[in-house]
């Protein structure tokens, strides 16, 4: 497979080798010419020299070809936009990743279209959040794309839907019960499962259904 | 709309018009400058990544139907031009004025 890695910080030199090291083809771009010199040293001819976001740059780094998969994870987030934009519409790059520096511009990846990106400020927030659930609800998985999400929901004390078979529970539409961890073990969730407190769920359902289904699942 | 507050000396004593001090990449700082009720924007940062990104912003997100964005490089205006943004870029007006401005020269003819 041949990857486009635009920005040759931690991040994209990290990434660079590691894909080098699983036997990929790999070009990365780096526009700071000290750094530039340092990864060259090291990688050789696998590191272009120039702005990510010019179109000579791209082309002498190979996006024509094009490759599998354009990498942005520049530390700027309007640059890793351009880059995607360029690498999908222009040379008709079918995958595109980026990175987003401030959590603030999550929303502006989203109304263009580029997707998946990876934001570490969001990362470590769901993972504080999977640690200390402030709603009682915690996202494990989106895939906007299809439209849906995975989640977790703890099952308080006093709910109403404890003693509940599954089965008669009103959940919001589309959404499902997948499993209940219960005392350290796991199991799946049939229709005629009891929920008890301190029940961990989890649930599958169509984004912006939460407040419903924390609705059945946390109000007592 | 600027992300100095020095800017807004640029603009003089007499100014009457509003001026907000942020990044146009924040929609709260947009939101405050007034987006939501904007006839008209024209966005011209010295970061032409950044006023691409604006612009498209500015146009799907808030629905302005007139943005104009200002783009240094001649290939990336072209290739967003192509896909319905309007943009403008001095350096392709400054090519051509200065073209025009050598071929209106007379120049003697050597001997």
């Amino acid at each position: 497979m041949y990857v486009l890695v635009a920005g040759g910080g931690l991040i994209g030199a990290n990434l660079a080798r590691s894909l080098l090291r699983a036997g990929h083809e790999v070009t990365l771009i780096e526009q700071r010419r000290d750094r530039f010199e340092m990864l060259a040293d090291e990688l050789e001819h696998v590191v272009v020299q120039g702005d990510a976001t010019e179109l000579f740059v791209l082309e002498r780094a190979g996006i024509q070809r094009p490759p599998s998969i354009v990498v942005a994870v520049t530390g700027d987030d309007e640059d890793n936009i351009v880059i995607c934009q360029l690498a999908r519409e222009k040379y008709g790059v079918d995958k595109v990743i980026a990175r987003v520096n401030d959590p603030r511009n999550q929303v502006h990846f989203d109304l263009l279209g580029i997707s998946p990106t990876v934001c570490a400020t969001s990362s470590i927030m769901a993972l504080i959040e999977h640690e200390v659930p402030e709603h009682g609800l915690v996202h494990l998985l989106e895939l906007p794309k299809e439209n849906v999400e995975i989640v977790e929901v703890q099952i308080p004390p006093g709910a109403d839907c404890t003693g509940m078979p599954i089965g008669r529970l009103e959940l919001p539409e589309g959404a499902r019960l997948i499993s209940v961890k219960r005392d350290g073990q796991f199991e799946l969730a049939g229709d005629a499962t009891t929920l008890r407190a301190g029940d961990q769920v989890i649930a599958i359902l169509q984004p912006g259904k939460e407040d419903e289904l924390r609705r059945v699942l946390l109000k007592s | 709309m600027d992300e100095k507050e020095e800017a807004l000396s640029r603009l003089g004593e007499g100014w009457d018009g509003g001026f907000v001090v942020g990044q146009a990449i924040d929609t709260s700082v947009l939101r405050r400058a007034g987006i939501e009720d904007a006839d008209a924007v024209v966005v011209s940062t010295d970061g032409d990544n950044t006023n691409i990104v604006v612009a498209q912003v500015v146009q799907q997100r808030f629905g302005v139907g007139c943005v104009v964005a200002r783009i240094l490089d001649p290939n990336r205006a072209e290739f967003y031009s192509a896909q319905g943004l309007r943009t403008f870029c001095p350096t392709s007006l400054a090519i051509s004025a200065l073209t025009e401005a050598v071929k209106s020269c007379a120049v003697p003819a050597r001997a």
